[in-house]
């Protein structure tokens, strides 16, 4: 197994797709014999980065790419950029609107729940532009 | 204890994915916002909820919860339900509180 990649569109204010693209390559992962605690942890962090895309920034793009001793997620979004990205890392701190919060979302763990949960995190993000997250999570 | 054992003695109405019945229950997580949840269920863990909707399939999913327990009759929404059975995630109902819920569930499980 050299390096395996994967692509994903990430549509926008729509709920009812969010979490399609984690839940597809949480089962690749699987089908590949993946070590399962990298598998949980790729799965937390690219949920919470997918469903960031779909709330703040109009939707993305994915791409997964899976080594022998690592995972790399790039979420690419065209949406408003974060302003203040230490805040935006605080635990609670949300700016999600009323109509998703009744969803469940909001609570403002996204972030720090990929922080935990990931080996690298590192966010490229422009007022305006929009953000770009790397992510890395090592299979131990 | 299984999912299907379970909803025996709390008297709990299957909704969705029964054929992850004979799933084992580890424990519970009570909860209802969606990344609080991602964050601390332990997989195995029964999620106590009336969150009913899409995504939190699709977090149950992703957590390997064994089920989820949607408490205070807490209606589950139909495009959740086609998503559960196609997830094999069990979704089963009850009309008691998240607190007696989870009182039950710990009971059970001693
Ligand atoms: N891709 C993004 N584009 C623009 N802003 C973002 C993006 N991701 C996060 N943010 C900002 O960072 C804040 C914190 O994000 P975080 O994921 O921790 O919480 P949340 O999404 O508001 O709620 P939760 O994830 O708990 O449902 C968001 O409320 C939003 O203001
Ligand atoms: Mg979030």
């Amino acid at each position: 197994m050299s390096c395996i990649k994967m692509k994903y569109e990430v549509p926008g204010d729509d709920f009812t797709r969010a979490g399609e693209a984690s839940s597809m390559v949480k089962r690749k992962l699987k089908q590949l014999g993946y070590n399962p605690d990298a598998i949980r942890r790729v799965a937390i962090a690219m949920y919470e980065g997918e469903i960031n895309m779909v709330i703040h920034a109009g939707g993305g793009v994915a791409e997964v790419e899976v080594y022998p001793d690592r995972v790399e997620i790039a979420l690419i979004d065209q949406g408003p950029g974060i302003a203040d990205v230490e805040m935006a890392m605080q635990e609670g701190y949300s700016t999600a609107p009323d109509n998703v919060r009744s969803l469940g979302f909001g609570a403002g763990m996204g972030l720090p729940n990929i922080k935990k949960y990931t080996d690298a995190m590192r966010i490229d993000t422009e007022v305006g532009k929009g953000t770009t997250m790397y992510l890395t999570v090592k299979a131990k | 204890m299984t999912v299907e054992e379970c909803a025996q003695k709390l008297s709990l109405r299957f909704l969705a994915g029964e054929e992850g019945a004979q799933t084992e229950i580890s424990g519970g997580y009570v909860g209802d916002l969606l990344s609080w949840v991602m964050g601390r269920l332990e997989e195995g863990q029964a999620w106590i909820t009336v969150m009913g909707n899409i995504n939190a399939i699709a977090v149950a999913t992703l957590k390997d919860a064994s089920c989820i327990i949607l408490t205070d009759e807490a209606p589950l929404d139909e495009d959740a339900r086609r998503r559960a059975e196609l997830e094999g995630v069990p979704v089963l109902v009850t009309d008691k509180n998240s607190y007696q819920t989870a009182l039950a569930l710990g009971q059970a499980l001693l």
